[in-house]
């Protein structure tokens, strides 16, 4: 449970669920519903005020909030490059914060860069002010996977970024979670970006979950009415184009 | 002109003497300053008050605090030294909150997240963006405290203040035209160095 000072209620309670390793989960909702609260009690960056968040076993709490946090990738929507350092620099942040040796920060920044999809060569040594908005996070998602985290936080990752450049993003996404097992969170109120991306959806409302489900049992068998018409469930256009666009997505080509 | 050109190393050992005052004395100013700004930053309702209350001693005109300094530290370098420590936190301390709070909050937040402690997020992530911020305030105060270092010259100091003093005392125009000029010269390269340093450390 989550209450922020001087408010008269609680931004996150009564929820429960569990991540597997190498899922990546969805929270979906509206804007204030306590999606982003939740999503970073996980790295501590909101203390709760009640209940429990384990990662790997451990109680987030018995951790050092600073190990914690390196051990687990970040990414948000305002991206927050470092504006006096150049992207591989950027990219070397947790790796160097972690004594990596020099030419192994170099070698895994080049390592990224083609991860993401974009030329080493060209942009090691380019400036966060030098790149496009879907170029800043493929920059932000390399920097939080830099140091190898088993698990992942996104918060609403690509919501600034061109309609173009984010299913892009999105595909990037699937295949890095996919091949390196990353374990993830990802926040967005975006109902077609959740049934791409998702194993499983949280689909949460005023601080609580209404239902977990994966996205097409959410569709099928929406366990409350506000969880129906989120989703559009009965409208089988809706559920072809859902189904499609998850195809698309993992094919390869669009 | 004179005078400059009659006694070109009197003049030089004064503007000397001036500089060296005022880069210790804004050695000193800065020790207290940037400590006092990164405090006010860090708390939203320390800034304003505390700002307040340095923006107040800084409008105090300085013939006023010197003589008030004069009276407790007697006359020599003590009381022009202290004043100028005094008037620069103003110009120091604004700059060192608005540089600090003029980064990007977001390059915070993900600084946070991705594991760097609070002295991490100060030293590699806040100073480095507000260092020119910074920079500009140390050059603000600098001319302000070239000029105000003239009064030392009153008060038994050191510097060109000395120069243009005698001169009002002896009836001596070309000393005090030599003395304002070499302070003017001073000012002026002072401002063009710290101008250089204000840009290289901008972000390109």
């Amino acid at each position: 449970m989550v209450r922020y000072p001087g408010s008269d209620r609680n931004a996150v309670n009564g929820v429960s669920f569990e991540l597997l390793g190498g899922e990546l989960v969805v929270l979906l909702g509206p804007s204030g519903c306590g999606k982003s609260t939740l999503l970073r009690t996980v790295n501590r960056l909101v203390p709760l005020d009640a209940g429990r968040v384990v990662v790997d076993g451990r109680d987030v709490t018995e951790l050092d909030p600073v190990e914690l946090r390196r051990s687990i990738g970040y990414v948000i929507q305002a991206v927050g490059l470092f504006a006096h350092m150049s992207v591989a620099q950027n990219i070397a942040v947790v790796p160097s914060l972690q004594g990596w040796k020099g030419s192994d920060v170099a070698q895994r920044v080049d390592e990224l860069l083609t991860l993401v999809g974009l030329d080493p060569a060209a942009y090691r040594n380019r400036r966060p002010s030098q790149l496009s908005g879907g170029e800043a996070q493929r920059v932000g998602v390399a920097r939080a996977i830099a140091a190898r985290p088993r698990a992942l936080l996104m918060d609403e990752p690509f919501g600034a970024v061109d309609v173009l450049a984010r299913t892009a993003l999105q595909r990037e996404l699937v295949r890095i979670v996919r091949d390196l097992e990353t374990t993830t969170l990802f926040v967005t109120h975006d109902v077609d970006e959740a049934f791409r991306l998702a194993d499983r959806i949280v689909v949460m409302r005023a601080g609580r979950v209404e239902q977990v489900a994966p996205p097409l049992e959410l569709f099928d068998q929406p366990a409350t009415a506000y969880v129906r018409d989120t989703v559009h469930a009965g409208d089988d256009v809706y559920r072809r184009y859902f189904v499609h666009a998850r195809e698309l997505l993992r094919s390869g080509n669009e | 002109m004179n005078y400059l050109t009659a006694h070109p190393a009197r003049v030089a050992a004064l503007a000397a003497a001036h500089l060296e005052l005022v880069g210790v004395a804004l050695a000193v100013a800065l020790l207290v300053a940037v400590p006092l700004g990164l405090w006010a930053a860090r708390r939203r309702n320390v800034a304003p008050w505390l700002l307040g209350v340095l923006g107040a001693i800084y409008t105090i005109p300085s013939l006023a605090l010197l003589a008030v300094l004069v009276e407790w530290f007697g006359l020599g370098y003590t009381p022009i030294f202290v004043a100028l420590v005094v008037y620069a936190q103003f110009m120091l301390a604004r700059n060192v909150v608005a540089g600090i709070n003029g980064v990007d909050r977001a390059q915070v937040d993900a600084a946070r997240g991705l594991g760097m402690s609070p002295s991490q997020i100060l030293l590699r992530v806040e100073f480095p963006q507000a260092l020119p911020v910074l920079i500009g305030g140390v050059r603000i105060a600098a001319i302000a405290m070239i000029s105000i270092a003239t009064l030392g010259g009153y008060v038994g100091g050191v510097g060109l203040g000395v120069l243009i003093f005698n001169g009002l005392t002896l009836h001596q125009p070309q000393m005090i035209v030599a003395g304002s000029l070499a302070a003017c010269a001073l000012a002026i390269a002072v401002d063009a160095t710290l101008r250089l340093a204000e840009r290289r450390t901008a972000p390109r």
